[in-house]
């Protein structure tokens, strides 16, 4: 279990307990994040499920692979904490990580 | 006509463009009553991944649902699951149901879906012929996907294809009929069948082009054997049948709502009823950036129309329509498909087919009207921001792989 906190792009957190093994994007759908639209369900194939993460947890949460990279470069607002959060699985380590998402997706 | 005072919503299946439009009517600020009328058996989820990730056991079934059923309580959402709705009514503006009941509705959503089309041969009834559409389908098939055993997939459109592939990695002989010249042929060029067929074979898939399933036939009424029009005889364990699908349009053909190879609607996924909207696999609607009407069978189409549907009757501005896009997993290749190539009079491929990484360019009239790229994201998504722009490219600057899609996608914008 992680608490992971998403923040949108008004500065609004919402803290959701999340499960270890689920993703960062699953854990904010079936939480009804907004911003968070993750069409594709995770295949890494739309680019709707963009955040940027907290500095704080950039080397826990680790670099994208190629496909996510090649995904972001495509994405509107991308910064160097950019990822998507489909790609991002939850664990003990990521406990009180922060993601905003960009305005863009609301 | 002004919905602004609808105090009940109903929806008519239970798919991704309806929970796509529960979601898109709470978001809106709908706080009446909304009753999602499901045939199937559980809620609302994920379909693409059933001939993927899923059917090769790699996803827990819990991680198909869009939502769990604690948000549909917290959202008020009534879900009436495994029941039929038989009759819309509406002059009464009533949706019946199977077991007796009718639900009123100001406003109603139709998003029934599709279903496979039935393989039209003697023998489609034995044990061990499956379809492969819903989860009950994946849980039949799953204890059949046995190491060694002999699978034969009728149709090579993508369900099939993807079905070949996760047979294939989980030890079965895998063969595919396909009755057309190639793989892929309703949807894709010959460059991309062709690519998907050498795939396929070297991934040890028997793929059959030009083969017509004449019957299938079995012993104590589980299937042994396809046989083929040319007489030939195929072993089977387990037949997976995969030849399209025909979308649900009875319950609104019947209620006189007007439908042409599905419902049709127009650009807030409203019928020529008023009151009443198309959602997903089921609607024709406008092709915006196509100039035309058709149907879409997609993940993207099933959240889009859901959207148009909620947001028209809460009198929302009408979000943008996207261009329409696909995706297929089959192996470690990713291809994704942006627009549709319909009517293309010109193909380029960008990148080396033999480097698995290339993609294949649709242009009409010098127009680039939709891409088939695989494990190429630049591509896809350069494409689908210039399909909708209506970008005119030249082939060579598309083939030149010197520049980025970024900086190609630059010089038409």
């Amino acid at each position: 279990m992680a608490t992971i906190i998403y923040v949108d792009h008004e500065g609004t957190e919402r803290p959701i307990e999340a499960t270890n093994g689920e993703s960062v994007m699953e854990a904010a759908i079936k939480n009804s994040i907004p911003g968070i639209d993750a069409d594709c369900g995770g295949a890494c194939a739309c680019a709707t499920c963009h955040v940027y993460v907290d500095e704080a947890f950039m080397e826990k949460v680790g670099a994208p692979e190629d496909m996510e990279q090649s995904m972001l470069d495509f994405a509107e607002n991308v910064q160097g904490n950019s990822r998507l959060s489909c790609q991002i699985s939850v664990s003990d380590d990521l406990d009180g990580l922060k993601v905003t998402t960009p305005e863009s997706q609301h | 006509m002004d919905l602004s005072g609808a105090k009940k919503v109903v929806i008519i299946g239970g798919g991704q463009a309806a929970a796509q439009a529960c979601a898109s009517l709470r978001l809106f600020g709908f706080e009446g009553a909304i009753t999602l009328i499901g045939e199937e058996p559980a809620l609302p989820y994920q379909r693409p991944p059933l001939s993927k990730a899923y059917m090769k056991g790699e996803l827990a079934e819990e991680r198909l649902y869009f939502k769990p059923a604690a948000w549909y309580e917290d959202q008020n959402i009534d879900t009436v699951l495994s029941v039929r709705a038989t009759k819309i009514d509406r002059s009464a503006q009533t949706v019946e149901l199977e077991h007796g009941g009718a639900v009123p509705y100001d406003a109603l959503i139709i998003a029934t879906g599709s279903r496979p089309r039935e393989l039209p041969v003697d023998g489609a009834d034995l044990d061990g012929v499956f379809d492969l559409r819903d989860l009950a389908d994946v849980e039949r098939i799953r204890p059949r996907m046995i190491s060694g055993h002999k699978m034969v997939i009728v149709g090579a459109g993508y369900i099939g294809l993807e079905a070949a592939a996760v047979a294939r990695q989980m030890g079965l002989e895998v063969t595919v009929l396909e009755m057309e010249e190639r793989v892929l042929a309703r949807v894709t060029s010959p460059i991309m069948s062709q690519f998907f067929t050498d795939e396929h074979t070297r991934q040890g898939a028997d793929i059959r082009t030009g083969a017509r399933l004449a019957s299938l036939k079995g012993s104590d009424g589980k299937v042994t054997q396809a046989v083929l029009a040319d007489g030939t005889e195929l072993e089977a364990d387990i037949v997976l049948v995969g030849i399209g699908i025909l979308p649900n349009v009875e319950l609104a053909e019947d209620a006189g709502i007007a439908c042409s190879n599905g419902i049709l609607t127009d650009k807030d996924a409203r019928t020529n009823d008023p009151r009443v909207f198309a959602a997903g696999d089921c609607a024709a609607r406008p092709l915006v950036h196509y100039g035309r009407k058709g149907r879409l069978e997609s993940v993207h189409n099933a959240i889009e129309q859901g959207k148009l549907s909620a947001a028209a009757i809460m009198g929302k501005p009408r979000p943008t329509e996207d261009c329409p896009w696909f995706w297929s997993d089959q192996y470690d290749l990713k291809l994704q498909i942006a627009g549709l190539s319909t009517g293309y009079d010109e193909t380029v491929v960008r990148g080396d087919p033999e480097a698995r990484k290339f993609a294949v360019f649709y242009l009409q009239n010098g127009k680039l009207i939709a891409v088939d790229a695989v494990n190429s994201p630049p591509e896809f998504l350069a494409s689908k921001k210039m399909i909708i722009t209506g970008a005119r490219l030249a082939p060579e600057t598309l083939r030149d792989t010197s520049k980025s899609m970024k900086e190609i996608a630059a010089t038409t914008a």
